[in-house]
């Protein structure tokens, strides 16, 4: 194999890879702007500049072909010096905008100032003027000053959202961005740009100056947007999220997540329609909030008035697999019914090539894959509400999931049963009709794994402390706030839902039964699947990691679709 | 081992007395009682203070609004956590402005790294050294405590332009 020396060490590589690329293979960092693992090279910002021994001049390390032989140097003086002159001709016309900049903290402008900067400007003539604040479309807004023209932006879109919908106009200097007539930046994927933007030009409507990157937490999580399961980061400042971003995963989601997966699915959490306790339907139509005893024993005396084949369980394809694995084993082991399956949530016209899935929900493989389907000829979903039309079955335990919401039909036939007990995270149709009312946890307040279209298991972990979660305690990731506040501070009075892993409230209901199941926590209901069902053998949360472990016997419903 | 310095345990009748201390003790006394007075009577005589002064930290407002632009510094260099901004949108021209800006003075130790760090001279250390309060809540001060008109900070604002 060919042998590149970089920084005195050497490295193999296969032919046709770049400088660039060799280094960041191996960990060692070549400052650029403009080049990106997954985008074609451009090699227009010259941040990249390196020296190679026996080569007349400076070159770039990202379209530079490394060579058998060859030895080159990242931090000499003569690199250092190139790289410094580049730094002074971007700063020339770049803004102090700092303080008023989203990016700051995150930019890579400022890193490699402090880096490569000469700390002082030479430039003493009117810096350039330009747009600012210019909508560039529903999600991204553009601020032309901060541009550095690197082309990120425009090779993402074309190249990776496989649309064109903007581009440079003017030159040198003036050199802007603008989107085709007509055409707005509006692809599903839009705010991609936002995270690759290596400056504050452009940033994301929906985040822009709601919080300081430094004051918040950040917390590894997975989305719940669709099966596709991208890896993402969930930002939390004073117990609120306020952004998510998407984490690299290569087998799932590379470097991207898509917007609806940005935007939707984070804000039902700090939703102010968040159930905050138990609730009971007494004498009327009104529910009315009560402690987590009285729920549950009135849970117990309910589901007692039935026989088994008149109850019927629905698990959750929003829910995580420990969730739906102690659901089927209560409804096996107490309720001894037959009657169990869940709702699929399939919009076909919504999937494409690159991530988002047809299926809408993280984790229908986990729920299948659990034991949430019907058993030894119990009813299925379509099945339970025929038997609820006929007034066959009269009770219904629904989690984390909305039938009335699917058609009025459902939503008329609801009203059949004796008795409707709901887990939910926040209020929808379904939770109007019960009679007994659980404040589930959201993904973003919980321990639990999802198991995603290619059979892939990932984790997810609390990023928002409800009342049963300590920042501290429990291993939550900690903002400097969190870190060094007090509970009489303001950000320590954040709110708190009253709300439990949905697996946490079935254990309560299961022990009144005079069951005994013993889990402490989601992962030890998550060892007791690795021992049972043999998609899961042998594994833990640890094996599973950051990045999730693909399902050993797991047979792939299809070819994972790589971006 | 440490050498143990013998006390000289028995005093003289004389050393006993005391009587030597107690009278240059009172000379000391009498002669400040007919010298020159040096107390203040505060808070009827107020100390002006040179403009090095650092007392409670306020926000500088020119033209009726504040020229902080909300950017967290100070809220980030803070040692004693006790700024907090919340920063929004806004139509004029510096795009963002702080619709919650609180020092909690429970916790401000008056150390000025909020006055150094801010790149708009927004926040200014002022001469007001009077805080009392008598509930928690009253110690946190929003903008409508922290606003003070740039004219009446013009001997701090010169001082920093000069010495910073
Ligand atoms: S907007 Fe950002 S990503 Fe696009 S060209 Fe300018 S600096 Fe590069
Ligand atoms: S593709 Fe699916 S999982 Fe990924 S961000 Fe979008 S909704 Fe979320
Ligand atoms: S003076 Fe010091 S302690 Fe007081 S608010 Fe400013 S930075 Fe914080
Ligand atoms: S450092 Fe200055 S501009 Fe920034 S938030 Fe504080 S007072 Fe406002």
């Amino acid at each position: 194999m060919p042998i590149v020396t970089i920084n005195d060490q050497k490295f193999e590589f296969d032919s046709g890879e770049t400088i660039i690329q060799v280094a960041e293979r191996n960990g060692i960092d070549i400052p650029h702007y403009c080049w990106h693992p997954r985008l074609s090279v451009s090699g227009n910002c010259r941040m990249c500049l390196v020296e190679v021994e026996k080569m007349p001049k400076l070159v770039i390390a990202c379209s530079t072909l490394a060579m058998d032989g060859m030895v080159v140097h990242v931090n000499s003086l003569k690199a250092i010096a190139g790289r410094e002159h580049v730094m002074e001709f971007l700063l020339i016309n770049h803004p102090l905008d700092c303080p008023i900049c989203d990016e700051a903290g995150e930019c890579k402008l400022q890193d490699y100032a402090y880096a490569h900067g000469t700390g002082e400007s030479r430039f003493i003539e009117q810096k350039n003027q330009k747009p600012k604040r210019v909508k560039l479309g529903p999600y991204v807004m553009f601020d032309a000053e901060r541009c550095i023209a690197c082309s990120l932006c425009i090779r993402f879109s074309a190249e990776i959202a496989k649309e064109d919908q903007f581009t440079f106009v003017q030159r040198g200097d003036r050199v802007t961005i603008e989107t085709f007539p007509g055409k707005e930046f509006d692809n599903p994927y839009s705010l991609n740009v936002v995270d690759i933007c290596p400056v504050g030009a452009l940033t994301n409507r929906d985040f822009r100056f709601k919080a300081r990157v430094w004051d918040m937490s950040d917390t590894k999580s997975i989305c719940p947007g669709c099966s596709r399961g991208c890896n993402i980061d969930i930002w939390v400042r004073n117990n609120e999220i306020l952004r998510l971003t998407p984490r690299f995963n290569e087998a799932v989601n590379d470097y991207w997540m898509c917007d609806h997966g940005r935007i939707n699915c984070f804000k039902f959490v700090n939703a102010d329609d968040r159930i905050d306790s138990p609730m009971i339907k007494k004498a009327g139509t009104h529910v009315s909030s009560v402690g987590w005893d009285e729920a549950i024993s009135k849970t117990v005396s309910t589901i007692k008035r039935f026989k088994s084949d008149e109850i019927a369980v629905i698990g959750s394809p929003f829910a995580i697999v420990e969730d739906n694995y102690l659901l089927a084993k209560f409804a096996r082991q107490v309720l001894h019914t037959k009657n169990i399956d869940f709702i699929k949530h399939i919009n076909p016209a919504d999937q494409d090539d690159i991530l988002i899935r047809e299926d809408k929900t993280p984790n229908s493989l986990g729920a299948k894959l659990a034991g949430i389907s019907p058993r030894n000829g119990g009813l299925n979903f379509e099945q339970i509400m025929e038997g609820i039309k006929g007034k066959k079955i009269r009770c219904l335990i629904l989690i984390e999931d909305d039938v009335a919401a699917i058609s009025q039909d459902f939503l008329d036939s609801l009203s059949n049963l004796d008795s409707f007990i709901v887990f939910a995270t926040n209020n929808n149709k379904s939770t109007e009709l019960a009679d007994i009312i659980f404040p589930s946890a959201t993904y973003a307040e919980k321990n639990g794994t999802f198991v995603n279209f290619q059979g892939r298991i990932q984790r997810i972990r609390p990023a928002v402390m409800t009342i049963d979660l300590d920042r501290s305690l429990d291993a939550m990731s900690l903002s400097r706030l969190d870190k060094f506040g007090t509970e009489f501070d303001r950000w320590g009075k954040a709110r708190k839902i009253n709300a439990r892993s949905t697996w946490r409230i079935i254990l309560q209901i299961a022990n009144s039964f005079s069951m005994k199941f013993n889990y402490e926590t989601s992962e030890d209901i998550f060892l007791e699947i690795s021992q049972t069902i043999k998609e899961f053998d042998g594994l833990d949360y640890e094996l599973i990691g950051e990045l999730g472990i693909q399902l050993k016997s797991y047979q792939l419903v299809e070819e994972p679709i790589l971006v | 081992m440490s050498v143990v310095k013998k006390r000289r345990k028995d005093l003289t009748i004389f050393q006993k007395l005391y009587i030597p201390e107690i009278v240059k003790g009172m000379l000391l006394t009498f002669k400040h009682l007919f010298g020159p007075k040096f107390t203040r009577q505060y808070p009827e005589v107020r100390y002006e203070q040179p403009d090095s002064y650092r007392g409670r930290p306020v926000l500088v407002q020119e033209n009726g609004k504040e020229r902080c632009v909300a950017c967290g510094l100070c809220s980030r260099v803070c040692p004693a956590l006790a700024i907090e901004v919340q920063a929004v949108e806004t139509e004029d021209e510096k795009e963002r402005y702080p619709n919650l800006f609180e020092i909690n003075m429970l916790r401000c130790i008056f150390c000025g790294f909020c006055e150094e760090v801010c790149p708009e001279e927004a926040i200014i250390m002022s001469k007001d050294y009077e805080l009392t309060f008598t509930k928690y809540e009253d110690a946190i001060f929003g903008k409508d405590k922290l606003l003070v008109p740039v004219e009446s900070l013009k001997g701090r604002i010169e001082f920093l332009r000069k010495y910073r």
